[in-house]
């Protein structure tokens, strides 16, 4: 099997204890929450880090607010998609985190974890000798990786060979779809905390992708109270039923009064670019949501999504799918397919089977 | 010398279902509880004292000579104890004899990213893994040939020094005679260019071996192998080692697939390291080196000329098929012939040519994969066949219908269709789809599409020349009633323990878990070749039979004795040998019966042994395609299309398998769902598919994904509903009529669905895996009024060799070639031109041949899962 490299692994019962760690670890410290991803990550020499911080003996990270609205950033992602307190309108969290994997990556995987996800690469997210074949690339410049989270001005980014940059995919499910609800999370360090919108965690570089500090430790995702008429879903799109990181994601949220105008929107791609990314919702705002203004909107949302040649199937498709995903959210905000759903929203939104139990 | 009448082959196809007790029954396989419980022992399970642990470097490059390599620090590092590289095992090896062409560790070129160079053994296989990279290997890079048509144009560097030539592996051309004249003749002549894209086996379980000497000196190898015997003679081969000190045990395997059928370089590594350190080594693939073993799918081009009459129905095809075969040779001479070796077998072809090339090129080997290259070419002529229904106005099952082949008749190419239940399969899943009335008739963006095909029961030969049987049993039955059945097959999780304990408790009138099973093991089994081709059912359960109708005669012979009454009266069932005549009262347990031969006999042990029978086929080449007898798939896919972004669905599937007898029709249904779920993932999603770099930049070649995540294989949640129906016409030829079951309903299912989508929104897709993607680019070329077809445009030139010109039997054929000087009755062209018959003659001849009317069969009761 594959191996890891050693590693120190530190195990604090406390978030003050744990800030503390990694303010002495300096950059050679990696937090640990489920581990789903930092473990095979690990084994396949992406990173090295000399530390690990488990969170997983913090009881205050996995406790919720009275009124639900806030969860403690360890919280598991199967309990998010079965949390049966959160509003209604807030269902586009229960999908999103009902979509991520596997049952058995939910029953680990937290909210922070997926959140705080490296970005992905079909050349970075591979084995060291798998690496060593393509001499590598910028995000993991040699055959023990590097600290994840640091810029490295060396290497190719074989995706784009031209561009400095990295253009490794942001592939949280959970992120779309949060900042579409108008999510905050709280940062603890040793010099103390600051709760940030969610959207402003996250920065458009495949190394960079987290704004957080790494002696920052994300305790807390904080949703906002739900209003009347504000409805939300989300739309994953990947190749099979289960297992797949997101190709594309939609957090949609929208409040419509009563005679069906759109007061307010919120649209979010995921699996488009290096960071979650927010789309111009003006068009939508003031009118009917109708199949024009829904069209119209879809196109110009695929604007700005750039896929490249470093996911599943082909960046071409996964652009025109854009505009085809984006309408269908909405669609379903609208109300259509409430009877008889559509081919699209029965693979895209179906939620799974956990949620009924 | 005359030789010997081969001998009689008991069956039991004849046997009413009334009178079998385990036969056709629905049982808990008998390896199912160790399985379900956890207690099944895998070759990664075992531990021994003093083991130690290897890893395998693997070559970068995917094309590289190796100049030196410095193992100083490797063996310098903590923990390490042996550091072996390709001088250490010189001797090459490979599965077939033609293609003794790969090495433990490759001694002086690399042909693939993932070739093996060096091996490090190590107290732990963390350290190993740590010493890794301190193997220093210097390399020179070599021209990279990444697909056939590369390899085609890119003779040199030659990838290996035998071969055609250049980088062609091998070039076969077989006509059965004249295609030209036919298709010139024909109403219609269709073209059509098909690709099948490479795939791989993806069983759960990784490779693993573990060697270690015996007490005494000999070398003990466990492996999760499909042929453990195959195994043996490479390892004797490769490690210059007595093969009669060498004991093979193929541990159960987690799924195989073909993956896990030739000998690997890994195997023989633990094994030659076991033989110098004297310990205990182990090995354990990661998911990564498994992709890097492959041996799956080849990718083939290919292109069918068919010709039809007005009402479609086929008067000659020329098929031509381009392998690309990866960097070994692996079965890759066999899976060549294959992509055409079975066309023949499911419709009537009066003439039929077939030319194919297999390729070198520097990716891992491809070679044989549930199916084996017959999945590809059958892709293309039933697609062809939708093509050809709509095209002459039919019902794509009427025209299947109308040209079935008949049973007990020799095909152009000179094999033996014996029962063909194919007419039964078409009913059954057209009817329960209601085929007839919901083809072309569903709204658009839903559509139905139906294939057909037939598989193997066994190969013919072996995979080296040899006269000796195929599959052998060996019963020991002692005084406590206890039944022990050896056999060298392999449980790879298709049912095989099951299918040996259910022949001979059915013979012996005991209960299938009665029998103590001991499988795969050289040292004390006798030799089968092995789990591959779907023969073990057949040639095991024959051998099977044969040795309890020996152990029952002597048996019976002791207590009728004991009884006082003639053994034609004796019979067994329910664990009793009693008379017939008074079974209540006259008899004994089977115990007793036992007792009564081992004081009459002595010890009591039998044998059996299997051999197919001979092929008509005498030409060079018709070696590969011979079957004791054919089984045959029908399945209808329905299928829904997003007419904006392509999106498939798969919601519901109807298969139907001809078997001949169900031996467990638990085990069957199991099979038949797998081969569906096997292809569909090769259907729509799967592929084995390599990446390289901007030339300037890098001249790497790598496989795209090697792992679970990135190669997408569906899940359980991607799974139709599937409709079974089982087809039970018992052949004369398999053990109580059987016949294969676990790899031929694998083939409608990827032709059934590109047929599907047509039907559904009218495009053509030629090629697997059929995408969204592929599915949306069609759309698009549809809605510009183009040809809504995605697909190669053309089939590449190819250097034919002249081929070798076998008359069909029925224009005066006798299974020879007319032009190969190196048979016996060759004849020169001249010659020949005068002794083809008449067109009168060869349509009396094929008339006749067609009276032979169909026998019918059983269907089952449908089966929902």
């Amino acid at each position: 099997m594959m191996r890891c490299r050693p590693f120190r692994y530190h195990a604090p019962r406390t978030v003050a204890e744990a800030a503390k760690i990694l303010r002495g670890e300096g950059p050679d410290a990696m937090v640990l929450a489920g581990g789903t991803d930092v473990i095979p990550n690990l084994k396949r020499k992406q990173f090295a880090p000399r530390t690990l911080v488990a969170l997983r003996r913090i009881g205050e990270l996995r406790t919720a607010s009275d009124d639900g609205l806030t969860l403690g950033a360890a919280t598991t992602l199967d309990a998010i998609a079965r949390h049966a307190a959160l509003p209604e309108a807030h269902r586009a969290a229960r999908i999103a985190a009902s979509k991520v994997a596997t049952p058995q990556i939910r029953n680990r995987g937290t909210i922070g974890g997926n959140l705080c996800l490296d970005t992905r690469c079909t050349y970075y997210d591979q084995s060291a000798e798998w690496r060593q074949a393509i001499d590598f690339c910028k995000k993991a410049p040699g055959p023990h990786g590097t600290a994840i989270e640091t810029p490295v001005e060396q290497g190719i980014c074989w995706v784009a060979p031209g561009s400095p940059r990295c253009w490794a995919v942001s592939s949280t499910d959970a992120a779309p779809a949060l900042i579409a609800l108008g999510a905050e999370v709280t940062l603890v360090s040793a010099d103390g905390e600051r709760t940030i919108p969610l959207t402003d965690l996250y920065a458009d570089d495949g190394m960079a992708f987290l704004t957080k500090k790494r002696d920052e430790l994300l305790t807390a995702v904080r949703l906002p109270a739900a209003v009347e008429g504000w409805r939300s879903t989300y739309w994953k799109l990947r190749r099979r039923g289960a297992f797949d990181f997101p190709i594309l994601g939609v957090g949609a949220a929208l409040k419509l009064d009563a005679g069906g105008t759109v007061e307010a929107a919120r649209v979010v791609l995921g699996a488009v670019a290096s960071r979650p990314l927010p789309v111009d919702t003006s068009g939508l705002v003031g009118g009917p949501l109708s199949d024009e203004a829904i069209d119209a909107f879809a196109a110009k949302a695929a604007g700005p999504a750039k896929p490249l040649d470093n996911t599943d199937f082909t960046l071409h498709w996964r652009k025109r799918v854009v505009r085809a995903w984006v309408a269908g959210a909405l669609r379903e905000l609208r109300g259509d397919d409430s009877e008889e759903a559509s081919l699209l929203s029965r693979s895209a939104a179906r939620i799974p089977e956990p949620l009924s139990v | 010398m005359s030789k010997p009448e081969p001998k009689k082959v008991i069956t039991h196809h004849d046997k009413d279902p009334d009178e079998l007790r385990v036969i056709g029954r629905p049982r808990r396989r008998v390896d199912g509880r160790a399985k379900v419980t956890g207690q099944t022992v895998f070759a990664d399970d075992m531990k021994l004292p003093r083991m130690v642990h290897a890893k395998i470097v693997r070559s970068p490059h995917p094309h590289a000579a190796i100049r030196s390599i410095d193992v100083t620090a490797a063996l310098q590092a903590p923990g390490v104890l042996l550091v072996l590289t390709g001088a250490d095992m010189p001797i090459p090896y490979g599965i077939l004899p033609v293609s003794q062409d790969e090495h433990p560790l490759c001694p002086d070129v690399a042909r693939f990213v993932g070739d093996p160079v060096a091996a490090v053994i190590a107290e732990t296989e963390e350290a190993a893994d740590a010493a890794m990279p301190l193997v220093a290997i210097e390399w020179e890079p070599l021209t990279t040939v990444a697909s056939a048509e590369e390899a085609l144009s890119t003779p040199e560097p030659r990838i290996h020094e035998y071969g055609d030539d250049g980088n062609v592996h091998k070039r076969i051309a077989l006509q059965f005679g004249d295609v030209e004249e036919s298709l010139g003749k024909s109403v219609h002549v269709f073209e059509d260019v098909f690709f099948y894209e490479g795939n791989t086996h993806l069983p759960i379980e990784q490779h693993a071996t573990l060697a270690a000497r015996d007490g005494d000196g000999k070398l003990v190898v466990w492996s999760s192998t499909q042929t453990p015997h195959y195994l043996h003679r490479a390892l004797a081969k490769a490690l210059d080692f007595p093969a009669h000190q060498v004991r093979v045990i193929a541990t159960p395997n987690g799924g195989g697939f073909g993956g896990k059928s030739d000998p690997f370089n890994h195997e023989v590594v633990a094994a030659k390291a076991a033989l110098v350190l004297d310990r205990p080594v182990k090995i354990c693939l990661t998911r990564e080196e498994v992709f890097y073993c492959h041996r799956g799918r080849h990718p083939v081009k290919m292109r069918f000329r068919t010709g039809t009459d007005a009402d479609g129905n086929i008067t000659a095809m020329d098929l031509e098929t381009l392998l690309d075969g990866g960097a070994y040779g692996s079965y890759g001479v066999a899976s060549t012939f294959y992509t055409g070796a079975l066309q023949t077998v499911t419709y009537e072809i009066p003439r039929y040519r077939f030319r194919a090339c297999r390729t070198f090129t520097n990716k891992p080997p491809c070679g044989p994969k549930r199916g084996h290259g017959t999945v590809q070419p059958r892709f293309g002529q039933e697609v062809q066949l939708d093509k050809i229904a709509v095209a002459v106005g039919k019902n794509p099952a009427d025209l299947r219908l109308q040209q079935l082949c008949k049973p007990d008749t020799l095909t152009a190419n000179y094999l033996t269709v014996g029962t063909i239940g194919l007419r039964q399969c078409i009913d059954a899943v057209v009817d329960g789809s209601s085929f007839r009335d919901r083809w072309q008739k569903l709204p658009e963006g839903r559509g139905l599409g139906i294939a057909c095909s037939s598989y193997l029961c066994g190969a013919g030969l072996p995979i080296y020349w040899n006269a000796m049987p195929h599959s052998g049993v060996q019963l020991r039955l002692d005084r406590m009633g206890a039944v022990t059945a050896f056999c060298g097959a392999t449980e790879i999780g298709q049912g095989s323990d099951d299918v040996l304990a259910a022949c001979v408790a059915e013979v012996l009138g005991i209960a299938a878990d009665d029998i103590h099973i001991r499988t795969g093991a050289t040292d004390t089994t006798p030799i089968d070749l092995g789990s591959y081709s779907s023969r073990v059912t057949l040639m095991m359960g024959n051998a099977a039979i044969e040795a309890a109708e020996r152990a029952k005669t002597l048996l019976v012979g002791a207590a009728a004795r004991k009884l006082g009454i003639p053994p034609s009266r004796i019979a067994l069932a329910d664990r009793r040998v009693f008379d017939v005549e008074d079974p209540e009262k006259v008899g004994m347990s089977f115990r007793d019966a036992c007792c009564a031969a081992e004081a009459e006999h002595g010890t009591l042990g039998t044998v059996g042994s299997y051999a197919p029978p001979r092929s008509p086929a005498r030409f060079k080449g018709g070696g590969v395609g011979p079957s004791p007898t054919y089984s045959y798939s029908a399945a209808v896919v329905e299928v829904e299309v997003d007419p904006v972004t392509g999106w498939l669905h798969v919601p519901k599937i109807w298969i139907a398998h001809d078997v001949g007898r169900s031996l467990n029709p638990v085990l069957v249904r199991g099979q038949v769902e797998g081969s569906v779920y096997m292809g569909l993932g090769e259907a729509i999603m799967e592929e084995q598919v390599f990446r390289r770099l901007p030339a300037k930049m890098s001249n790497a070649a790598v496989h795209k994904f090697p792992s679970m995540l990135e190669y997408k294989s569906p899940t359980s949640l991607d799974m139709p509903e599937i409709v079974t129906y089982v087809i039970e016409d018992p052949d004369p030829k398999g053990p109580f009529g059987a016949k294969e079951v676990g790899q031929g309903p694998l083939l409608p299912i990827m032709p059934a669905v590109a047929n599907a989508v047509f039907d559904a929104v009218g495009v053509r897709i030629d090629e697997t895996p059929i995408t969204a993607e592929k599915i949306a680019r069609a759309l698009d070329l549809r809605d510009k009024g183009k040809d809504a077809r995605v697909g190669p445009k053309a089939f590449p030139s190819i250097d034919w060799p002249e081929g070798l010109e076998v008359p069909p039997p029925w224009e005066g054929g006798d299974g020879r070639a007319t032009n190969d000087p190196k048979a016996k009755h060759y004849r020169a062209p001249e010659e020949r031109g005068q002794e083809m018959m008449s067109d009168a003659a060869r349509q009396k001849a094929t008339a006749a041949q067609r009276a032979s009317q169909s026998k019918s069969g059983r269907v089952s009761k449908e089966v929902r899962s």
